[in-house]
């Protein structure tokens, strides 16, 4: 019977994709014509400017490394049905947290402070998460309006650092704090826009992240809280407590990004260390279905449509909000598409 | 209006909840339904008020055949509900929902028709108060009001006195008995012998889905009892009580929150041992009880002891429960004890207590193929828990128990099971598990308390109205105390 069952929702899972996927653009398609840009030439833009070269694929792959991490994360927190809508906070907190690390004075050896870097991000980011896990279990908050007002919190904090304590010498600026010095740089191989340990860090967190959430009795016990926390209880499981637990790990996981945000890509911090991807990470995981192993996936055509776009504005001279659109209407298709299952289940 | 119900049988799948029922409420007189849960009440209530649809028969209003399908049309011919708990919207004025339903639009004459009912029935509304700080019995005066105004010829009280206050029930009544004077049909529905007694002038008992009695005034209690609950069985092959020890369960003067009314001045000790039967109508307390019992809930007073250690007054009260080797099996096993989409083999490996990293092992796999076979399970360990029936579903939580559970707390055990599914689950409860085991259970159908429990709690309205042995006790003194009726 069960195997019948799964038989049957990974073609439809497919076809959910494949649904997603076409609306995704079918409305962009609607949009570009709308603004009078030739359609055609603007998705072959976007492929040109994600794929056409080796530097090309190397920028989407520093997008996918941290949406990869982020979904990973909230895997976790959505096992518990928990909306981690914070994880943006969390990039950023991971990021201060690093940022902290490597700027202890004195001399030091670099791989040491980086290093510690790698765990002051992850202990940042989770103890974020843990804040607006606590938020909820201790005062009742709901995680996406605590979430959404420590996103606010970070941003305003990493403001602070940068116009403040942080600024650079002489001038404090949006453009971030000062450069890191050269060998804090994370390496990355000549030409590319990525440094190999991020792609390192990113697989082994997905294949962790499986054995964790699919083989392990705690993700098992996370699954069934998810599924019913009130039953949870007659098997001795606390509910809250795996509430703080799932958060506390989407955070490091987060903090994680932050980090490589950090050593990896701009070297610095900047107001906007997290770019977005958060939230982006969030409608990677609900299109994914919340299963792993689509996830990598899922974050590659949503890392390359987040590169390929910018091509537009300077090759067809289209607004750049345009990639921001075509990120709503997945935002849109992905809801879309998650109500049709929901109501597929009902039934 | 007079009202007929004509043949009328409903089915739930292969489940049949009504066989053919054949009633008739005459126009301006209270008519009492009264039976224990389950009976089908609200299920001919639902059929009447078009929110449900009959699978057979026909109602016949003043004569003629109508079709009730939908909760419209049903009011359109002038049938309204007065729901156990108000049906009403809180944020809204009084007067908004007297306006409700209500053809008028003119606010001014809606204020003034509200004025002229409260006055005639001795209500006193404020119209402009918001209802949700009032109290149930003055929503239900609006509640009323608001059905008499929208011309509602047969009025159906379901279990109107719950949660009002005496003195509120000295108004309803009156009321009541008024409107039918007016020419309004009442039907109403209860458990409460002596409301029936004192405002019916006919009542139809109904048992499993049947009627099993009509009688007009003057009621007999006995009669009455009888019709509701059966006859007493006969008791063959009755386990002899079995020897008790030390006290396990203890609570002093416990008050706390829950079902309808909650528990109050619970003083109960419950010894090693022991079997007991918790009797009660739905919400009379023993699910709080229960709850209590195996930490779920916390007392707003009083304290929970299990074998003499007290229980905390939070939520780790559960684990420490556990901890105490205390079992607990709802009756809802889907909503409170059963993850739907989880394998059996998943429920047994959250139930593991040895905190292993991974969760599928051999010697594991083993396990729950035994326990399918020795519990009769009809299905494999692949099976999610929610493709089982409601049967085997209980077979599993039965499986799922700690066999060394020193107390064990069952909610209805045999809901849903058939006669020998049912015998199998108690033989395997008092054969087989230690004899030095406390087994509280709580069950609708009075034979199984009798049958397998050595000692009665008897609940009503949140209290322990009745406390004592089996064999001290009669089936119909039991029943009396569960209606709150003085026993005969």
């Amino acid at each position: 019977m069960k195997n019948k069952i799964s038989a049957l929702s990974i073609p439809r899972t497919t076809l959910d994709i494949l649904l997603g996927t076409t609306l995704v653009v079918a409305f962009t398609a609607l949009i570009l014509l709308i603004a009078d840009a030739p359609v055609l030439a603007a998705f072959k833009n976007i492929c040109l400017g994600a794929f056409s070269s080796t530097s090309k694929v190397s920028q989407v792959l520093s997008v996918w490394v941290p949406l990869v991490l982020c979904s990973c994360g909230l895997l976790y927190s959505f096992r518990v049905h928990l909306w981690n809508i914070g994880i943006e906070g969390q990039i950023a907190m991971g990021a201060v947290a690093a940022m902290a690390a490597l700027r202890i004075p004195g001399p030091h050896n670099p791989t040491f402070i980086l290093t510690l870097a790698f765990f002051a991000s992850m202990l940042g980011g989770a103890l974020w998460g843990l804040l607006a896990g606590l938020l909820k279990t201790r005062g009742g908050v709901h995680e996406i309006f605590g979430g959404l007002g420590l996103n606010f919190v970070a941003q305003g904090f990493i403001l602070w650092l940068i116009f403040g304590p942080w600024k650079r010498p002489g001038i404090a600026s949006m453009s971030g704090t000062e450069l890191l010095s050269f060998d804090l740089w994370l390496s990355t191989p000549t030409g590319w826009r990525v440094a190999s340990i991020g792609l390192i860090i990113a697989v082994l967190v997905i294949l962790l992240s499986w054995l964790i959430l699919v083989k392990s009795r705690f993700g098992l016990k996370l699954t069934a809280i998810g599924q019913n926390p009130r039953a949870a209880r007659l098997y001795s499981l606390m509910p809250e407590r795996y509430y703080l637990k799932a958060i506390a790990i989407a955070g490091a996981c987060a903090g994680l990004a932050g980090f490589l945000q950090v050593t990896g890509v701009y070297h610095r911090l900047i107001p906007s260390i997290s770019s977005g991807y958060g939230y982006l990470a969030l409608l990677v995981v609900m299109l994914a279905g919340y299963r792993i192993i689509l996830l990598p996936f899922l974050a590659l055509f949503f890392a390359a449509l987040n590169v390929g776009a910018i091509q537009l504005p300077i090759v067809l001279q289209l607004d750049s909000s345009l990639s921001g659109v075509i990120q709503g209407c997945c935002v849109l298709s992905a809801l879309f598409v998650l109500g049709i299952r929901q109501k597929r289940k009902q039934s | 209006m007079d009202v007929e119900f004509r043949h009328i049988s409903k089915k739930f799948g292969s489940v049949t909840a009504l066989t053919d029922i054949n009633l008739t409420v005459r126009s301006g007189t209270i008519h009492g339904l009264i039976g224990e849960n389950g009976a089908g009440k609200s299920t001919l209530m639902k059929i009447l008020t078009g929110y449900q649809s009959k699978s057979d028969g026909t109602i016949l209003i003043d004569g003629r055949e109508t079709q009730l399908n939908t909760p419209k049309e049903a009011a359109s011919s002038g049938i309204g509900m007065l729901y156990q708990e108000p049906m009403d919207f809180t944020p809204l004025t009084v007067l908004e929902n007297f306006s409700l339903g209500n053809p008028g639009r003119d606010r001014s004459a809606l204020r003034l028709s509200l004025k002229t009912l409260s006055s005639r029935f001795g209500f006193s509304l404020d119209p402009n108060r918001c209802v949700d700080s009032l109290t149930v019995g003055e929503r239900q005066q609006i509640e009323l009001l608001r059905l008499i105004h929208c011309k509602t010829g047969v009025l159906i009280l379901d279990e109107p006195t719950t949660g009002i206050s005496p003195a509120q029930k000295e108004t309803l009544f009156p009321t009541l008995k008024q409107l039918a004077a007016e020419g309004i049909t009442i039907l109403l529905v209860s458990h409460k012998l002596e409301e029936v007694a004192s405002l019916c002038s006919e009542v139809t008992v109904l048992r499993q889905g049947s009627v099993s009695h009509n009688a007009s005034a003057p009621f007999h209690f006995a009669e009455l009892l009888d019709a509701m609950f059966g006859s007493i069985p006969e008791q063959k092959d009755k386990d002899a009580p079995r020897a008790t020890g030390a006290v396990s369960l203890q609570m002093e003067n416990v008050v706390a929150t829950g079902e309808r009314l909650g528990l109050r001045h619970c003083n109960i000790n419950c010894a090693e041992g022991e079997v007991i039967g918790l009797a009660g109508l739905d919400g009379a307390g023993q699910s709080t009880f229960l709850r209590l019992a195996a930490g779920l809930a916390n007392p707003n007073r009083g304290r929970v002891k299990l074998f003499g250690e007290e229980l905390l007054h939070n939520s780790h009260a559960c684990r420490q429960a556990q901890r105490l080797q205390t079992s607990f099996i709802p009756a809802n096993r889907l909503e409170e004890a059963l993850f739907a989409d989880l394998s059996l083999s998943d429920h047994f490996s959250l139930r593991d207590k040895q905190d292993s990293f991974w969760q599928a092992k051999k010697n594991r796999r083993e396990q729950v193929k035994k326990a399918i076979r020795t519990f009769n399970i009809k299905g494999e360990a692949c099976n999610v828990a929610g493709e089982l029936s409601g049967g085997n579903q209980q077979r599993l939580l039965l499986a799922l128990l700690e066999p060394d559970s020193r107390l064990l707390l069952l909610e209805n055990p045999t809901r849903g099971l058939d006669i020998r599914s049912g015998q199998w689950v108690w033989n395997h409860l008092r054969r087989k598990l230690s004899q030095k085991t406390t087994i509280l259970f709580s069950s609708p159908e009075l034979d199984e308390i009798l049958h397998f429990s050595d000692r009665i709690l008897v609940f009503h309205d949140g209290e322990i109205v009745l406390d004592c042995s089996v064999s001290e006790t009669s089936h119909g003194s039991i029943a009396a105390a569960m209606t709150g009726a003085t026993p005969q």
